[in-house]
């Protein structure tokens, strides 16, 4: 089976992240970079289901030099290869523009399955598997916390509101995971020195197929009105519990009319 | 006057809170039509004309339930098509953004999700984010097609305004790019008779803190005792001691209530990333450094198991029995 992870590199949720006042985009130079939490369960499900049924884990990742950082990670836990999607035009681009670049290089790659995170912690947009499926015309298994693959059927366990779904459909598919579905591993050391000699293979938009006026920031189809740093949040009233902490909440909430 | 499509949140012939909120956002920029995908839709009529849907637009039947996203994208965008609405609106719900994913692809459109609030300046809809955990409030604005936004849950309240809620059936099929994946069970998980997460204006929400499936009784309690919804940190879902629809966070539920208590929970980011955006926040915590103190409006640093009765025995009192 051959199963694409893709892979988003975020700024560390940690540290103070900023829009850029010229043109509104994230400030990605100026924070470290890591792999987008979600993509790691991603990346493990997509090693547990090649360990299950074999074929090969390819990690697709669309962003500036700097994610090959995260390429290695992924490669370092146990993926194949890497193709990294690079190309000045792409700056800025939005979901839907990333998910037209994505599914552009899965076109010329290939693929049975592939694997998203459900979101990332920059965007939080949480609909790439559904844009892929899309985009693709394949099913949607999206929001899993559970997947079996038989054949060429594929079951998951979808989470909704009020409980899960079972929900069944045929490969190729795209599946997108919740930090549930597994516990990501760590690369071992063995694993961090052979990823240094897997296959990376660069691609441009001209390589990919991807049309330069349909991406990047001028093209998006969404725009950045204006943007401002919410205040910090007033200080609170903290006190400490000297057996009357609960009356204090309480009044608390009376004075704010709660009760 | 132009429509603006509100997709209705439903369950059971019910409709959601939301859905209410939503009718009352869109009067603002055009008419309300209400858009009623799945079966049910002459028991929720009345309520979609208490909250002043014009028009109600049906498409029922089997094809209607037993996909993921498919139909309600296929839909909507036929509705786009046929009736250049203003806009379409839908609550922000882990479904819903994915439905406005493919509608926006389906109709080259902007998408603008999780919106808080919703106006109209130099005629074009404007949507409030706050993006990056509510360190940043951001203005956004679609450059193609029709605005298709995502709104929060408890955005703006929702206020009736009579109108005929008349119920058009629309005679489409469902297109079998939309049938790729089924639904063959839904398992739902009873929420009792507690006000729904995403939607309540008071969440109490217990973490680590309460030490057991059984210390969770206390945060029952208390959200029984102010009317309010349950919640709970990922340490107390992925220990089994509550069900995980109840988590609040990142990969949880978003909530952004009038009141949020947190109660033994240290205030993780991924658990803030869900939090964040409550109108009032208040912490119990034995920990005076736990995180959750700097979003607090008011915290008590104490042992919860103090605090809560306590805490609960003078609501119950003030609540004047
Ligand atoms: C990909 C990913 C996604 C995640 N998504 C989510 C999410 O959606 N939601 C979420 O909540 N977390 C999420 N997490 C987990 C998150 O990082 C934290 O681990 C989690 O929120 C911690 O839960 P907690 O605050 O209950 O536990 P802890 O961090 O252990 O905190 C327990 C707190 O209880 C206090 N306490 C203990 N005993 C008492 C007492 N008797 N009285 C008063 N206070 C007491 C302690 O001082 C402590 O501050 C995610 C993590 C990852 C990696
Ligand atoms: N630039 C990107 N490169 C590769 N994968 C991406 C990229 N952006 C988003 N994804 C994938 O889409 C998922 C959802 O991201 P988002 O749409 O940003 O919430 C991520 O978890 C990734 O799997």
């Amino acid at each position: 089976m051959n199963i694409v992870v893709c892979v988003k590199q975020v700024p560390d949720t940690w540290a103070e992240r900023k829009l850029r006042p010229g043109d509104a985009t994230l400030d990605r130079e100026s924070v470290d970079g890591l792999i987008n939490e979600l993509d790691e369960y991603a990346i493990e499900e997509a090693l547990q289901l090649k360990e299950k049924h074999e074929g090969e884990v390819t990690v697709l990742t669309m962003g500036p030099a700097k994610a090959t950082e995260s390429i290695r990670k992924a490669l370092s836990m146990g993926a194949d290869k890497a193709v990294h999607l690079l190309d000045d035009a792409l700056a800025g681009s939005d979901v839907l523009q990333t998910s037209y670049a994505l599914a552009q290089v899965l076109g010329q790659i290939g693929f049975d399955l592939v694997v998203v995170g459900a979101e990332s912690t920059d965007a939080r947009m949480g609909s790439m598997a559904a844009m892929l499926a899309e985009r693709l015309g394949v099913p949607q298994l999206s929001l899993a916390s559970k997947v079996e693959i038989d054949g060429s059927s594929v079951t998951i366990h979808r989470q909704s509101e009020d409980g899960f779904w079972k929900v069944a459909g045929q490969l190729p598919a795209v599946i997108s995971v919740v930090e549930k579905i597994n516990e990501p591993r760590y690369p071992s050391f063995k694993g961090i020195m052979a990823a240094k000699k897997k296959p990376m293979q660069v691609m441009s938009c001209v390589d990919a197929g991807i049309d330069p006026s349909l991406v990047g920031l001028a093209n998006a189809s969404t725009e950045v009105v204006d943007f401002a740093e919410r205040p910090p949040r007033q200080a609170g009233t903290i006190v400490k519990d000297e057996g009357d902490g609960g009356s204090k909440a309480a009044e608390f909430l009376v004075a704010q009319k709660f009760i | 006057m132009a429509e603006v499509l509100v997709l209705v949140e439903h369950s059971g012939g019910d409709v959601k809170k939301v859905t209410g909120e939503l009718l009352t956002m869109a009067r603002q920029f055009g008419e309300p039509a209400a858009v009623w995908v799945g079966n049910g839709a002459a028991d929720g009529q009345p309520r979609l004309a208490e909250y002043g849907a014009a028009k109600v637009y049906v498409a029922d039947g089997a094809d209607y339930t037993g996909y993921v996203t498919g139909p309600e994208a296929d839909v909507l965008a036929a509705l786009v098509e046929q009736t250049s609405p203003v806009a379409v609106l839908v609550a922000s719900t882990g479904q819903n953004k994915e439905v406005a994913g493919r509608l926006a692809i389906k109709t080259d459109s902007g998408m603008l999700c999780d919106a808080v609030g919703l106006v109209s300046a130099d005629g074009r809809l404007v949507a409030e984010q706050s993006v990056f955990g509510g360190s940043t409030i951001v203005h956004s604005a679609v450059r193609t097609g029709t605005p298709i936004v995502t709104v929060r849950p408890n955005s703006v309240a929702a206020e009736p305004a009579p109108a005929a809620a008349e119920l058009h059936r629309l005679d489409l099929t469902v297109s079998e790019a939309a049938k790729g994946a089924r639904v063959t069970e839904k398992i739902v998980q009873e929420t009792g008779e507690r006000p729904e997460l995403a939607e309540a204006a008071i969440v109490v929400s217990g973490g680590r803190g309460v030490g057991s499936a059984d210390g969770f009784e206390v945060i029952e309690k208390l959200a029984d005792s102010l009317g309010a919804a349950v919640g709970a940190s990922r340490a107390v879902t992925d220990a089994g001691w509550y069900p995980h629809k109840f988590q609040v966070g990142q990969t949880g539920t978003t909530v952004s209530p009038q009141l949020y208590l947190a109660v033994g929970i240290s205030g993780a980011i991924q658990h803030r990333a869900g939090m964040q955006t409550s109108k009032t926040i208040i912490a119990v915590n034995k920990d005076p450094e736990a995180p959750i103190f700097e979003l607090a409006d008011f915290g008590v640093v104490g042992d919860l198991f103090q605090v809560v009765p306590q805490l609960m025995e003078d609501i119950q009192k003030r609540s004047g029995n």
